[in-house]
């Protein structure tokens, strides 16, 4: 079963592709900013809180939304289920870009960047360090991302002798494809244990690592359901893949499931399930949250509902701003340094974020229109 | 081929066997003391505001003065230092509690009373824990917690992982670095004491040996309110003291055990928590996120036995389809 991947072709410069590159510019010039007069001149970061979209956003949903790649290996190659190959490639890229761009977001947002690669340092690192994991974890699989892919490149360029003997070597970089998502996936949710009483105890807990795992992986399959759906349309491309993308989402309902009970087992375990009504602006966002992965298990629970392609786009849309929203919550809202420190993102801050959103789209555009990306659509 | 549940409780059921940990990790205090650490002991009771510590560390740490908005519409930016809080250019910061009618030092209702807040040196700081590149240490003798700007990468995960929000960053520069109290380490080296000691009028900031600290505190707590007590004065050790009459304690040491303790230590007549001192654990967050950490990944068996079998799968995987096409 060797997949048949086709350039989709087509005029690149469209008019949608000319406001994205504005957008680009618009953050190049902001980048441009920060470079020179430093981040407090485009963010709205304090000493309390000194992480913001560019992080919550860019790199914890950015390379959720990335997990597109390692959840779909984890079926075909781990699990042996090759029905679901024809989704290999345009997850492998959107994962590629997602990671990609969160390691320039990580560029631009650090302080120091010019000594990034002291983190690559035996002599520097720290092993105690969940940011040195996370780090050295997500470094290494942006390379392994790219290297997935290369058989595509390869294609395009007509290197066969190439491709054959990439092929070989291919599940080496499919293995650590698997290994470090699980990797660091967990550990950028292990990350804000040790903010300790600083985060709400409706989120602090011990569980994060696994919390953030089962999100993650959930999050992989709805970005391939939503991205295939959205970018049929978009790119009017016929809706082929329904029937697979719906045995696809069923897969979402019992990680979810195993979410929330431990979710909620874990806050009735440690007494704080009353907390959740003390607080009403929490208690807000953590119900919100709760029916976002609710939504989901209920829109697909039956089997023919999963095989309808508005049921698949809404409820995987749901699992998206459900995952995210449990990004932004633990890193943000419920996160509380103290009397005085406020946040909201300046305008620079998202035009920023905005800026690398339509890059990565602009990329997506280029590839599929240029390289053996999509599944070729069968004759018959 | 029809999907199988099973498979994925497979994955489930590793991830809570790391994860399964968790609840054992709590191992409770797990750093001692160097018996040659040494630290501050800041009494509120004694302290008058002055803000000659404030002044005395700008001075030997070459920080600016700050300013507002306030001080630059009327065009004295930089005469005198208006610091709101600790901050990039301030490292440590006298602060005023004003309650009612403010009559009566040391006194809670209708009262005042000041607080000193600087770097903690924590016993087993989480600063230390969280920062990937090694760049801020915690001195083996000493116990200061020292930064080294050259490993830093500017990341502010200490920012994230320090309960009293004591690390800062020069949002303001191209170049910025983290600053934080380093206890006047610099001086100590030369044999001095950390500046805010040396300088202050009363012996409200105290330095010594935590050891030695540790017990004039639980002295001090003990005293009668109104009897009067010689206060070391600079250095514990320096002999000098000042006779003043004693303010009714809190029965409480703040610093012996917060995160695990320590080496900045305060005394006071009100709460803390009116303060604003946070209530803190009796573990350090770093003592939970790095048992979990070294739970998931002890020996790196997990990943390593992970990676294993996901070579096997996707190597039988792709052979077969290396073998068809």
């Amino acid at each position: 079963m060797t997949y048949e991947g086709k350039a989709l072709g087509g005029k690149l410069l469209t008019k949608p592709f000319w406001v994205l590159l504005g957008f680009a510019m618009i953050a190049g010039l902001l980048l441009i900013k920060r470079f020179l007069f430093g981040i407090g001149a485009v963010t709205n970061l304090s000493d309390g809180y000194p992480w913001g979209i560019w992080i919550v956003y860019d790199v914890l949903v950015g390379t959720a939304l990335g997990c597109g790649g390692y959840s779909i290996a984890l079926l075909v190659y781990i699990f042996n289920k090759g029905e679901y190959h024809p989704l290999v490639r345009t997850a492998l890229m959107t994962s590629a870009f997602g990671y990609t761009l969160a390691g320039v977001s990580i560029f631009i947002d650090i302080g120091r960047y010019w000594q990034m690669y002291n983190v690559f340092l035996p002599w520097h690192i720290n092993i105690n360090s969940i940011m040195f994991e996370v780090a050295a974890c997500i470094g290494a699989y942006v390379f392994v991302l790219w290297a997935e892919f290369s058989p595509t490149f390869m294609e395009k360029l007509k290197a066969h002798d190439a491709k054959k003997k990439m092929n070989k070597i291919i599940f080496i970089f499919i293995a650590l494809g698997v290994v470090l998502p699980t990797m660091h996936q967990s550990s950028l949710g292990s990350l804000m244990i040790i903010a300790g009483e600083k985060l709400s105890p409706i989120w602090q807990t011990g569980w994060l690592p696994l919390l953030f795992l089962i999100t993650a992986i959930s999050m992989g399959y709805a970005i391939v359901i939503f991205e295939s759906l959205f970018s049929a349309v978009a790119l009017k491309q016929p809706l082929d893949d329904t029937p697979i993308l719906g045995k696809l989402s069923g897969i979402m309902i019992p990680l979810l499931l195993v979410f929330l009970i431990l979710r909620f087992g874990d806050l009735a375990w440690r007494g704080q399930l009353g907390n959740i009504f003390n607080d009403g602006f929490l208690g807000t966002f953590f119900v919100l949250e709760n029916i976002l992965f609710l939504i989901p298990i209920i829109m697909l629970a039956s089997a023919k509902n999963r095989m309808k392609a508005t049921t698949l786009f809404w409820s995987s849309g749901a699992m998206l701003l459900g995952g995210a929203l449990y990004r932004f919550d633990t890193f943000l809202v419920a996160f509380n340094p103290g009397v005085g420190y406020h946040y909201f993102p300046s305008a620079s801050e998202i035009l920023i974020t905005v800026g690398i959103i339509s890059v990565e789209i602009m990329a997506y555009l280029i590839f599929v229109k240029k390289l053996p990306v999509l599944p070729a659509v069968n004759p018959s | 081929m029809n999907l199988e549940r099973r498979d994925f409780l497979k994955v489930l059921s590793a991830g809570a066997l790391t994860a399964g940990n968790v609840t054992s990790v709590f191992a409770g205090i797990r750093k001692t003391l160097s018996p040659d650490a040494v630290g501050i002991l800041y009494d509120g009771t004694i302290c008058i505001g002055c803000k000659a510590c404030e002044a005395a560390c700008k001075q030997y740490n070459d920080m600016p003065p700050e300013s507002g908005s306030l001080e630059k519409a009327n065009g004295v930016d930089g005469i005198w230092d208006a610091s709101y809080d600790m901050s990039e250019k301030t490292l440590n910061k006298i602060k005023l509690y004003e309650h009612g009618d403010a009559s009566e030092r040391n006194r809670e209702e209708n009262g005042f009373a000041f607080v000193k807040r600087a770097c903690m040196h924590c016993v087993d700081p989480d600063c230390v824990s969280a920062c990937p590149v090694t760049a801020l240490t915690k001195n083996e003798t000493t116990g200061i917690v020292e930064y080294n700007k050259d490993a830093c990468i500017g990341c502010r995960y200490c920012m994230v992982a320090c309960p009293y929000n004591v690390p800062k960053f020069e949002y303001a520069k191209a170049l910025p670095e983290i600053v934080k109290c380093e206890m006047c380490a610099h001086r100590q080296v030369e044999g001095d004491i950390p500046a805010c000691c040396e300088f202050c009028p009363t012996g409200a900031s105290l330095f010594g040996k935590v050891t030695d600290l540790m017990d004039e505190a639980r002295k001090r707590i003990q005293l009668t309110a109104g009897t009067s007590y010689d206060y070391p004065m600079r250095d514990i050790e320096s002999g000098d003291t000042s006779p003043k009459t004693v303010a009714p304690y809190i029965n409480y040491i703040y610093g012996e055990k917060e995160g695990g303790g320590t080496q900045y230590l305060l005394l006071s007549a009100i709460p803390f928590s009116k303060l604003g001192l946070p209530e803190l654990s009796e573990t350090s967050s770093a003592s939970k996120s790095e048992g979990i950490q070294h739970g998931i990944y002890k020996g790196m068996i997990a990943p390593i036995a992970l990676l294993g079998g996901l070579l096997y799968g996707a190597y039988r995987t792709t052979n077969n389809e290396n073998s068809e096409g």
